[in-house]
């Protein structure tokens, strides 16, 4: 006896009966199924199905049969005990279900996203200027309740936030300070005015550069983890916990962490502005010639004391805008894992594009109060 | 007796097709599992027959689950034998004779594990496209469609996303892809874990009448004592690294190892022997 599924039709139109034969299974399904129905559509109507020669069917087989059952009024004969519980239980499971969801008219959808994205902006800008104002709040009882302020939680961020940021944000500041000086210098040169390098390098990397870099690095790495760190908590209801026992989440996670960052921030930026202009002053010293010793000489001239203040005026809102945005999006996790990702994706983007247009802000105020 | 336990299954089916029927389905010979020190499993035997419904029950830390992991290759024990059909599962995954064994059992792990971008029916879809492309689309849907409704979700249930669902449907619908493939073997870890009784109870039945009408193969590890009484043929009890009893229930409470009293006759275990007893009344007076 053959395995493959085959069939056979005898007799006459009205009257016929399908023969079925070999395995009716999943695994020989597609050879047969097409098939059939063709002939089926060419031959018309049967009055029974014979199973006789099934060797084997499993519940794919038994739909079709039950389909076919069904759909032409005929009789099953000769089915094994099995098949027939099989086909009875497929036959009774045999209702129309919708595999996807309907697809809804693409103008339709396209209006309805836009409408949801701009509430949910506005709804998340919102929620973020509360989330500050809980953290402010938090902050003003933390003053009058200093003996509250969990101590260690600041100082792992202190290392989290600061330390272990050193040696990456040197790195990329310095090699920022190498490229500045380069490609200035190479304009500059149409000019004869090749000096003005260092004016160029030391005044963006104290001014600008150094921080807006450092904010970058620090919304990358310390931003994601306090979303990723929150929200994996808020997952696994540690925070929820938390209230119970009638620990603040406001007071014993974010604001050890926006403080960790607000006072890492300008200490980042200073060491980032420093090694910027390390990485420029060696380019000096080795594409134009100018020694170190001058080059630092120049650089207290150059630098007015205002740049610095600019810095460290702007260091700490950068750290709180970044820190909070990443503790905000981790709190705001609910129900599955898959939300911490898009979460941590969201205080990224969100970080950063703050700081920016905070930076672009500060950069038009400072030059109207006078600090050129 | 046994009969008695289990009103709805006098003698387990014969299966559509038996290569031949003598091998075991399941074959755990000196089975070896360790994390560092702590030895999970050390010369662990176990035979699941054909056709029957296996519980494996043990206190929390006795490897149930690993052992589950074992058999279906997640986890590489450090020694021993596992055959599946009398095909080995400890060789690479990518040969035929594997691939064809993966085919021929499904799993449905205890959170449910389904596929977050997908809904129900296509969930359902996805190890019948892995396994046969030739399909054809509007097929597929028929096939996925009855899949659904057999594991006893409601027809509205197919295009839903897994977060849109319940504990329970959570539950069925993984059943529903764990069946996709009308597989001879399929192993569930506590698969009413987490459900309100009410709905515990429904699947319970819903597993022995998909055994029955199927003639599954099933590997059940749980916790739950009514589903011990209503589901399971045979028990398989894990202490000490290894399988210490197997039998029906009522041989396992015949014997004198003082966990195994303590499980089956503690006051839980009572309750739920109770319970069957009553059941079991209740259909002879149906009758």
């Amino acid at each position: 006896m053959s395995l493959t599924p085959d069939f056979s039709i005898d007799g006459d139109d009205g009257a016929a009966t399908l023969r079925l034969s070999g395995r009716l299974t999943l695994a020989r399904f597609d050879s047969i199924h097409d098939r059939l129905h063709a002939a089926l559509a060419e031959h018309g109507g049967i009055a029974a199905i014979d199973l006789g020669d099934v060797v084997r069917i499993d519940t794919v087989g038994a739909w079709m049969v039950s389909r076919l059952a069904a759909t032409t009024g005929a009789r099953i004969i000769a089915a094994s005990a099995e098949a027939k519980v099989l086909i009875d239980a497929v036959g009774r499971s045999d209702q129309p279900v919708a595999i996807r969801p309907e697809p809804v008219f693409p103008l339709v959808r396209i209006t309805r996203e836009v409408g949801t994205s701009v509430i949910d902006t506005f709804a998340e800008l919102k929620g973020l200027l509360s989330f500050f104002g809980e953290a402010l709040i938090a902050t003003l009882a933390l003053w009058r309740h200093p003996q509250r302020i969990r101590w260690n939680a600041v100082f792992t961020g202190f290392e989290a936030v600061g330390v272990n940021a050193l040696a990456i944000i040197g790195l990329m500041t310095f090699l920022i300070g190498v490229v500045i000086a380069q490609q200035g210098a190479v304009q500059l040169r149409q000019f004869g005015l090749e000096v003005f390098t260092i004016n160029l390098v030391g005044r963006t990397s104290i001014r600008e550069l150094g921080l807006l870099m450092t904010a970058i690095m620090v919304a990358g790495r310390s931003g994601s983890a306090f979303a990723a760190q929150l929200g994996t908590m808020k997952l696994t209801e540690e925070v929820d916990a938390m209230r119970t026992i009638g620990v603040s989440p406001m007071e014993a996670l974010v604001l050890p962490r926006v403080f960790a960052t607000l006072l890492m921030m300008p200490l980042l930026g200073f060491y980032a502005a420093m090694t910027s202009m390390i990485g420029g002053g060696l380019f000096c010293w080795y594409g134009l010639d100018i020694p170190p010793l001058t080059y630092i000489a120049l650089l207290r001239d150059i630098i007015p004391m205002t740049d610095m203040w600019a810095m460290l005026i702007k260091a700490p809102v950068f750290g709180i805008v970044v820190a909070i945005t990443g503790c905000y999006h981790g709190m705001q996790v609910k129900s599955n894992a898959e939300e911490v990702g898009r979460r941590t994706t969201d205080a990224v983007v969100q970080g950063i594009f703050l700081v920016i247009v905070l930076d672009a802000f500060f950069a038009v105020f400072f030059t109207a109060i006078g600090w050129q | 007796m046994r009969a008695a336990a289990n009103p709805h299954h006098n003698a387990p089916p014969a299966l559509p097709f038996v290569h031949d029927a003598d091998t075991p389905a399941i074959r755990v010979r000196g089975l070896r599992n360790a994390f560092g020190d702590q030895v999970i499993h050390d010369g662990l035997d176990l035979d699941v027959r054909r056709g029957e419904i296996l519980g494996v029950v043990g206190g929390s830390g006795t490897g149930k689950s690993v052992l589950m992991r074992s058999i279906i290759g997640l986890q590489v024990p450090q020694a021993g034998e596992v055959e599946v059909f009398g095909v080995s599962t400890l060789g690479p995954a990518d040969t035929d004779a594997q691939r064809d064994i993966r085919r021929r059992w499904g799993v449905l792990f205890q959170g449910g594990a389904l596929f977050s971008t997908l809904t129900v029916a296509e969930n359902v879809q996805v190890p019948i496209r892995e396994y046969f492309p030739a399909i054809s689309d509007a097929l597929l849907d028929e096939i996925a469609a009855y899949k659904v409704v057999l594991a006893g979700l409601p027809a509205n249930a197919g295009p839903k996303y897994p977060s849109e669902l319940s504990g329970g449907m959570i539950k069925r619908a993984a059943l529903a892809r764990a069946l996709a493939l009308d597989p001879a073997l399929v192993f569930l870890d506590e698969p009413t874990a987490g459900l309100d009784p009410i709905s515990a109870a429904a699947f319970d039945e819903l597993i022995r009448d998909l055994a029955d009408t199927l003639g599954l193969t099933v590997l059940l590890i749980t916790h739950d004592l009514d589903t011990l009484h209503t589901v399971c043929d045979r028990v398989a009890v894990l202490a000490d690294h290894r399988v210490i009893a197997i039998g029906t229930i009522d041989e396992l409470v015949a014997s004198d190892h003082p966990w195994i009293a303590e499980y089956f006759l503690g006051p839980r275990g009572r309750a739920a022997m109770d319970a069957r007893t009553r059941h079991h009344d209740m259909n002879d007076d149906g009758v």
